[in-house]
């Protein structure tokens, strides 16, 4: 069986799409970077409305990081069925991957509209203008993977996503590894550390 | 059986099912213990720099084991590791420009 | 490989005819050229754009357009020049030019190529637009070109005090060429990388190349800043967020960060390509080869690195504070030093060489020679102080013309006269490209030097107009006389275009070149190359067994597999220009939101479309 759309011979035997991608990888750091710079450089300069003292969810908001780690595990357990050819842990792994990212998705829709009805909207200071644009990013960025691994669903279904394919596959997990690290550094810059004062004691 | 042609895996080792789910539980670990660290007001003095180098830590195990690059061609760290440097220093550039520190 | 190929492809496959077949072109020859034409007709919008200019300020209190309109001129003179001339210049020529530099049969990914083009297109006729939907908008007037500036500085262009559709068609129309930008860099990036012919190292890569590489890697590391920069203020003048809102805490300054961020590689990614050019066309007509070539490689690579370290020297005036200054500063003289060594390198080229003065190396020595002009007011601007007296003036005007025009520009022509051959199969006439080069080079000075003086006796930028009692009117009567003189130029240049259709064969290496390109047809076949070389040399043309097979067969020995076209990279350009103008129209909700739905839809059926179609390069 031909390996066609893998085997095109490369000065570095290195895939063009994984080349391509990885560059578009580099080139997201800067976007989310100037977001999260933004974010920190505005932090504390709300001249009225909520805080993230007031507002941030901490016990929710670990739960949907968790929920997100999980879902790379998801990624990386159904690129190694899609290598090896296992058509039904392929399909398994793909769907609970997708399934999980709905999920943080979820918790991103509740956490919005709660943070709406508590008084934080996305005009209403700096903290909102900051807080809603970067995980609003962030969130669109999921759910455009959440598309893409559907998309390789489907195509699994259709008997489209042999082991040929993988690189495909992989590339699909570099994205949503990606968009999960991006999040491993919005918890940590917004929820965790917040360097509004705590309320006294 | 394998598929494996000289450009799918450029270089020969791969991390096994176990080591995945290794990772996973060390990922776990680590943001229980952010979580901690956020809850308990004695360690507030080192919170900021205590938060960013675990999640560093999470950030590169992810990188490096989930999307492969410890065992990738150095292409490919490079292709990665060079904005992800401007754009941290880009970070940091404006949090001094804008009087943060 | 070409196993599927062999059934149906004839043995040597041909370039496809007919309007359709440009349509749908995956070709990056077919690509190069249409980027050529489109980035050279809005070369042509900027300069009638910048001649207006000129004849306002030609004389003091002059009426011949409104304040107003002025501002529209110098903003959309200034996008233009940048976004959709220059820029997509240096794209024609790293389509046409980098595959057949490095061996290769295309690019990485052909159809994301043509889609870099259309974007472009479709963006430029989009911002280009405003200039005549005014009543479309409730606008007192027939244009509602962007106005702000080609700095968009906050919070002049926030909706409180821009509130028509002007700054919405600027912001609009930059995150839809960005796009443009950006895929091409990925591409390129990944072509450089992977398809390189054998033996083809970087180090032997043609300096074109290299620059090019450098220049695709500042692209795609600086576009996204701006694109979060616009953002915020699109985001702030639809929906009232507060970015660059002061009273709400926000800073106008984030957003000349942010802006300049990405401004200052962009300058260098203006530039590197054109002196990639000067470095292939000075060792060809000194007989020599490029003096030490790999610094001039390095240097390249250190400009693109150090030039992410000096944007805040754009706003030595906005109270950065003595430690800022001092260490934007720094950097700034720095980064004079490998842009320096590069000079140096190509005097050094033409040094005991066999100087032949044609008309590419007129425009490559012209370039060396306003380059370094350019670039010695720049360093004038590097010392805070000094920058506090030119910064705002015309001083800055000189200097960024000297390197944009004098630099860029020249550059870019050096590489059309050189490559013409290479891309139509005759040469420009080499009588009216003197005559360009020269009434150019004249015109140019007459134009720029002056501001130089202007600038410095305090004529500030963007007025349209000045007393006569400020005694500046003897200077610019003399800039407008340059400006008048280089579109003539202009005229010459395309005067020579027409004159030269049917000029002779040139052959495969009409200048006696060492690069790679030249060692196949003029124009080259639609399969680039017969065979693909085995590259031994950095000058595969001058050295003897530089590359093999030398020459190469007339006719390809095995099948060729040439893609097909294909259009869905139009169709998506398309819908995301639908999802543009839906965004235009804000103010009405429904309106806004149908159209932008269905660009939407659009797009995302053309990328379904487009990666499910069988395609194979």
């Amino acid at each position: 069986m031909s390996h066609a759309a893998v085997a095109h011979h490369t000065s570095t035997g290195l895939d063009n799409r994984k080349v391509a991608f990885w560059t578009f990888i580099g080139s997201e750091c800067l976007l989310f970077g100037s977001l999260i710079a933004t974010y920190l450089v505005y932090q504390g300069r709300s001249v009225s409305g909520p805080t993230t003292r007031e507002i941030l969810n901490i016990p929710l908001t670990s739960v949907s990081t968790f929920d997100l780690l999980m879902s790379s595990l998801a990624m990386v357990l159904a690129l190694a069925a899609v290598q090896r050819g296992d058509r039904v842990w392929a399909r398994v792994w793909l769907a609970t991957t997708a399934a999980l990212g709905a999920v943080f998705l979820g918790f991103q829709v509740y956490e919005f509209q709660h943070f709406v009805h508590e008084g934080l909207g996305f005009t209403t200071n700096l903290f909102g203008s900051t807080f809603f644009t970067l995980t609003g990013f962030h969130g669109a960025h999921v759910f455009v993977g959440v598309l893409w691994l559907t998309t390789l669903l489907i195509r699994s279904f259709q008997g489209k996503l042999g082991p040929e394919k993988s690189v495909n596959v992989e590339i699909a997990g570099l994205y949503w590894h990606f968009v999960d690290v991006v999040w491993i550094v919005i918890f940590t810059v917004v929820y965790l550390i917040q360097t509004t004062p705590l309320p006294a004691a | 059986m394998t598929e494996h042609s000289d450009v799918q895996h450029a270089s020969g080792a791969h991390a096994s099912t176990r080591t995945y789910l290794v990772i996973a539980a060390v990922l776990t670990v680590i943001t229980i213990v952010e979580v901690g660290v956020f809850y308990i007001p004695a360690l507030h003095g080192i919170l900021p720099p205590t938060l960013l180098i675990l999640s560093a830590a999470k950030f590169a195990l992810v990188v490096s084991f989930y999307m492969h690059l410890k065992y990738d061609h150095n292409l490919f760290r490079a292709v990665f590791i060079a904005p992800l440097t401007i754009a941290v220093a880009v970070i940091v550039g404006l949090l001094f420009l804008f009087r943060v520190f | 490989m070409a196993t599927t190929a062999m059934r149906h492809t004839p043995a040597v496959p041909q370039a496809p005819a007919g309007l359709w077949s440009w349509v749908t072109t995956t070709d990056h020859k077919r690509i190069g050229v249409l980027y050529g034409v489109t980035a050279f007709f809005f070369f042509l919008v900027g300069g009638l754009e910048a001649l207006v200019i000129r004849l306002q300020l030609g004389a003091p209190g002059n009426t011949l357009v409104s304040a107003e309109f002025y501002n529209q001129l110098f903003t959309m003179h200034g996008t233009t020049m940048v976004f959709l001339a220059i820029m997509p210049l240096s794209a024609a020529f790293f389509n046409f030019i980098i595959p057949l530099q490095i061996g290769a049969r295309d690019v990485a990914f052909p159809r994301l190529n043509a889609f870099s083009y259309w974007i472009f297109l479709l963006g430029g006729l989009f911002m280009n637009a405003s200039f005549f939907v005014g009543p479309l908008f409730g606008a007192g007037s027939l244009s509602v070109a962007p106005n702000g500036g080609w700095f968009g500085y906050a919070n002049l262009t926030s909706a409180q005090y821009s509130p028509g559709p002007n700054i919405d068609f600027w912001v609009l129309g930059l995150q839809i060429l960005g796009i443009a930008s950006l895929a091409a860099g990925f591409n390129f990036i990944t072509t450089i990388i992977n398809l390189r012919a054998p033996g083809m190292k970087l180090m032997r890569m043609p300096v074109f190349t290299w620059m090019s590489f450098v220049t695709q890697f500042l692209i795609i590391t600086a576009f996204p800043v701006i694109t979060i920069g616009l953002v915020f203020l699109m985001l702030d003048r639809v929906f009232g967020t507060t970015f660059y809102n002061v009273a709400a805490g926000g800073d106008v300054l984030l957003w000349q960060h942010l802006f300049w961020l990405f401004g200052h590689p962009e300058v260098y990614i203006l530039i590197l390509p054109a002196m990639g050019i000067v470095s292939e066309v000075l060792p060809t007509f000194s007989r020599k080869p490029l003096f030490g070539y790999a610094v001039v490689v390095y240097s390249g690579v250190l400009i693109g690195v150090v030039g992410w370290g000096v944007w805040a020297h754009h706003m030595f005036s906005t109270g950065l504070g003595p430690i800022a200054d001092s260490v934007f500063s720094a950097s700034t003289m720095l980064i004079a030093v490998p842009t320096g060594v590069k000079i140096f390198n190509w005097i050094g080229t033409m040094w005991g060489g066999r100087l032949e003065f044609r008309s590419p190396m007129l425009f490559a020595v012209g370039f060396i020679s306003l380059f370094i002009i350019g670039g010695l007011s720049g360093v004038m601007h590097s010392s805070p102080p000094a920058d506090l007296q030119q910064t705002d003036t015309y001083f800055v005007v000189a200097h960024f013309h000297y390197v944009l025009f004098g630099g860029a520009v020249f550059g870019l022509f050096a590489g059309m006269y050189y490559w013409w051959p290479k891309v139509f199969g005759h040469l420009l006439r080499e009588g009216l490209g003197k005559l360009h080069f020269w009434l150019m080079f004249v015109g140019m000075n007459l134009t720029f030097f002056p501001m130089h003086f202007s600038g410095l006796l305090g004529m500030p930028r963007r007025i349209y107009t000045y007393g006569a009692e400020l005694g500046l009117d003897t200077y610019n009567l003399i800039s407008t006389v340059g400006a008048v003189l280089t579109g003539v130029a202009l005229l010459v240049f395309i005067a020579n275009v027409l004159a030269s259709r049917r000029g002779a064969a040139a052959g495969a290496n009409p200048w006696n070149a060492a690069t790679l390109e030249w060692a196949t047809d003029s124009p080259p076949p639609v399969y680039n190359f017969s065979v693909i070389p085995t590259i031994k040399d950095g000058l595969p043309l001058w050295r003897t067994g530089g590359m093999e097979p030398s020459p190469l067969p007339a006719v390809p020995p095995e099948p060729i597999h040439v893609p097909g076209g294909s259009i869905w990279p139009l169709c998506t350009a398309a819908g995301i220009i639908i999802v543009g103008i839906g965004a235009l129209l804000h103010h009405s909700l429904w309106p806004s939101v149908a159209v932008a739905l269905s660009g939407a839809l659009v797009t995302v059926v053309s990328i379904f479309k487009w990666a499910f179609e069988p395609f194979e390069v």
